[in-house]
């Protein structure tokens, strides 16, 4: 067994599980604002206004009834995603990635029937997913054409990027990547590599998976401190506008890059994990000290995404 | 961004836990609830044996007993004797065992018992209003030794109570003059000693004492003699002047009321043995809280079945500081946040191995079917619904054989909360498709972890004791909860998590 004395944990500034809930978002996350970002049709809705692109939403199933819809609407289809509007922690998405015959072919490369893809539409709609068991309703948005420049990182599935944004001021990133051991999804805990990103250039800094340092990627193979994420600004930017758009102080904004429509907005987190400071190789709670200490806040998204740039590069 | 100051946050939990702590210290000297379990308190169980010779006639026995002996407390109190009427009489001030019968022949024998608790805050027993002293009347030549004797003993003296001392002094048999011998012969010396304090203007009475020392039989009181200092009644042992009610007397009556009276019999006379017992100090408290006011608050007063109901609820808040413990500060990854507390509830009534065994079973069964249920395509509500049922069968089942296999323990599978099983199964069976086995195994096991802390905590005859007969101590564990509820530091297993930092420390 290896510990970590609290001591350098502490020097660190590493945040924990507990520090989080209390003094960030029990202190910054207004309760009313939570539908907004555990619903993401809410959620894609709400920051539509501020500008914040996210994917193409086709249909929004909402009653068992409506399932009948699916099967005529996904007929000229060849790829989508299919996800519980309350599900939280990427449970009950399901990526499909082309065809084969009658059968969707998922991101993982598994044939899948219409009938099946139904019986998990009903599981939605019954609140399977669900965040606290209550019926939900289910979307279905066009499949995110990674751009190649991060697709091939990443094993299967869409690498996205978490952005922490901390009352306006993109904080942290880190860009995950999925493995074979993820299953083609981009969660940390399920086995995805996870990049820390530096915030004043968007390059890799160093990786996790499994919260063990790494160099590489394990299934392609290519080394990972090489990555460079194209306009960088615009995400940061993108990320801080989700603030005036939630009112949330304390979330995680998940982008994705998309090789036509450049960054969308996956979803937002009120409750982002902690694993981004392995990635990143420090502590949150400098900068949300920094953040919090200041006298007059920027007040366009620009101009904190600039300050946080500045701040927080590692240059 | 609700930034308050958190001092009247800790104010209130401090209030809260010194409230506890003080309110049990409180119960527990005033009612003497013993925090500690099996802790014994010595108890004089007295027996009057009261024998009459009865004569073909109706028989009334009216025997004086002990309303507020100084330095004890009266526990229980009954009378043993077959065919008797019986009842306690209560007339100013004073007490009486009462038996009759309509027709009485041959000897006869009633029998008193009264325990008496030792308690040196017993309160007094206080004269409605102050006693005076009776008038007493003379003969010469007896008026005038009388008056020498008082006069000695007022000369020597300041106060009734030295007074007191100084005549018992004089009337002792090495003291005696010749005016003492006129007057004292043994039969009438306490008597002659309450005259002659009347006569000086101090009201006086004689009081009948038990010495009390373990496994005595036929005992006899042992006359003393009572003062009225003007406040309270002082007590003088007759013989050696000595003030004051030693631990082991007990005044069985005080005052000029008859010992005992029989109407109807003859030969009449009384008895005592006595017997040192001990009691649990818990039931002691429980027997006498009826007749103390803080009783109110505790829950001695309700029916046993509700009060065995509230023994295991209280069990419950132990349960949840220890999952509130092991998640807030340990980090133990448990499925279903009170789950673990059900299942030690569960625990307590199988106890552990049995209880264990039988969960085990049913939710490994359990999982097996749920991964047919799953490929029904089922809505949700009627998949946790058929699972309910399916658990029941599974219990049932279990139950059956296990008492067919002559293993009682088999039954005791119908403790656990059906409902609260089939979710487990549920989201077990979710978590393995979703995640692997390895989560599956992780929270189990973490659960089952937790189960077992909470059920070794609430089954220590300790916080039984204490969560039931000291329900304030909630108080404590309530400020505790909430101040863990402030505990932004470190978790146990983030020291673990975190251990790859160490790299860029």
């Amino acid at each position: 067994m290896d510990w970590i004395s609290p001591r350098s944990l502490t020097r660190l500034g590493m945040l924990n599980m507990n520090r989080r809930n209390v003094d960030y978002i029990a202190r910054y996350n207004e309760r009313s604002s939570y539908p907004l970002v555990d619903n993401k049709l809410k959620t894609k809705l709400a920051v539509s206004e501020y500008g914040v692109t996210t994917p193409k939403l086709l249909q929004v199933v909402r009653q068992q009834h409506e399932i009948s819809h699916f099967r005529e609407m996904a007929e000229d289809l060849s790829g989508f995603a299919i996800k519980p509007a309350k599900g939280s922690g990427g449970k009950g998405i399901t990526v499909i990635i082309g065809r084969d015959g009658d059968d969707f072919v998922k991101a993982s490369g598994a044939r899948i029937s219409v009938a099946m893809l139904e019986r998990h539409l009903t599981n939605i709609l019954a609140g399977l997913y669900s965040l606290a068991g209550t019926p939900d309703v289910a979307i279905v948005e066009n499949l995110v054409q990674s751009s190649p420049a991060l697709a091939k990182y990443s094993f299967q599935g869409v690498p996205d990027i978490r952005i922490i944004v901390f009352q306006g001021y993109p904080v942290m990133a880190m860009l995950r990547l999925a493995t074979k051991a993820s299953d083609g999804k981009a969660n940390l805990h399920q086995g995805a590599v996870g990049v820390g990103l530096d915030i004043g250039t968007g390059k890799g800094l160093n990786a996790v998976q499994f919260n063990r340092p790494i160099t590489l990627h394990p299934d392609t193979g290519l080394t990972l401190e090489n990555i460079h994420i194209e306009a960088w600004e615009d995400m940061l930017e993108m990320a801080a506008r989700c603030y005036e758009a939630t009112g949330l102080g304390y979330m995680g904004v998940d982008l994705v890059v998309d090789a036509q429509e450049g960054p969308l907005l996956l979803e937002l987190n009120a409750r982002p994990g902690l694993a981004i400071q392995m990635a990143n190789g420090c502590g949150l709670l400098p900068r949300l000290k920094n953040i919090e200490a200041l006298k007059r806040p920027h007040f366009s998204p620009r101009e904190r995404a600039q300050y946080a740039m500045e701040a927080f590069s590692r240059r | 961004m609700t930034v308050r100051s958190r001092i009247p946050f800790y104010v209130a939990v401090f209030l809260l836990i010194t409230a506890g702590i003080s309110f049990a210290t409180w119960r527990h000297i005033e009612l003497g609830i013993p925090w500690m379990t099996g802790e014994q308190r010595p108890v004089w169980m007295i027996e009057a044996r009261v024998d009459f010779e009865g004569q073909g006639d109706p028989a009334q026995v009216n025997l004086h007993i002990p309303q507020q002996p100084p330095g004890f407390r009266i526990l229980t109190e009954q009378a043993a004797s077959p065919g008797y009427g019986f009842s306690i009489l209560e007339s100013s001030g004073s007490r009486r065992a009462e038996w009759t019968k309509r027709e009485v022949t041959g000897p006869q024998t009633l029998y008193f018992k009264a325990q008496f608790v030792p308690d040196e805050t017993a309160p007094e027993q206080r004269p409605a209003r102050p006693p005076r002293p009776q008038a007493v009347f003379w003969e010469e030549p007896q008026a005038t030794a009388v008056r020498e004797l008082l006069s000695q003993a007022t000369e020597r003296s300041s106060s009734p109570e030295s007074m007191t001392r100084e005549l018992i002094l004089l009337m002792q048999p090495d003291n005696r003059t010749q005016n003492t011998t006129l007057l004292v012969s043994d039969e009438n010396y306490l008597r002659l000693l309450v005259r002659m304090l009347n006569h000086a203007g101090i009201a006086a009475r004689t009081a009948d004492a038990l010495k009390l020392e373990d496994a005595r039989r036929r005992q006899q009181l042992v006359p003393f003699l009572q003062i009225y200092n003007g406040k309270r009644w002082l007590t003088f042992d007759p013989r050696t002047a000595e003030q004051g009610v030693p631990e082991n007397l007990l005044l069985w009556r005080q005052g000029s009321e008859s010992l005992l009276d029989v109407l109807g019999g003859d030969n009449s006379q009384v008895s005592f043995s006595m017997l040192r017992q001990t009691v649990p100090a818990l039931q002691l408290a429980t027997l006498e809280a009826s007749s103390n006011g803080l009783s109110v608050l505790s829950f001695y007063q309700l029916p046993i079945e509700e009060q065995s109901m509230f023994r295991m609820l209280l069990l419950l808040p132990i349960g949840a500081l220890m999952v509130a413990f092991m998640r807030i500060v340990i980090g133990v990854r448990t499925s279903g946040t009170f789950m673990p507390v059900l299942i030690a509830v569960a625990f307590v009534q199988t106890t552990l191995v049995p209880g264990l065994i039988a969960f085990l079973s049913v939710v490994a069964i359990g999982l097996l079917l749920r991964g047919y249920l799953s490929s029904l395509n089922l809505l949700l509500v009627s998949r946790i619904s058929a699972l309910i049922i399916l658990v029941i069968f599974i219990t049932a089942g279990l139950s059956i054989v296990g008492y067919q296999m002559g293993f009682n323990t088999g039954m005791t599978v119908t403790f656990f909360p059906m409902v609260i099983i089939a979710w487990t199964i549920e989201r077990m069976s979710i978590l393995w498709e979703e995640e692997g086995p390895r989560e599956v195994l992780a929270q189990g096991t973490g659960s089952l972890f937790v189960a077992i802390c909470a059920y070794l905590a609430m089954s220590t005859p300790l916080a039984g004791h204490l969560t039931f007969n000291f329900p304030e101590l909630h108080l404590v564990i309530l400020g505790l909860i909430l101040l863990m509820g402030q505990y932004t530091g470190y978790k146990l297993s983030e020291l673990r998590r975190f251990t790859p930092m160490k790299a860029y420390d």
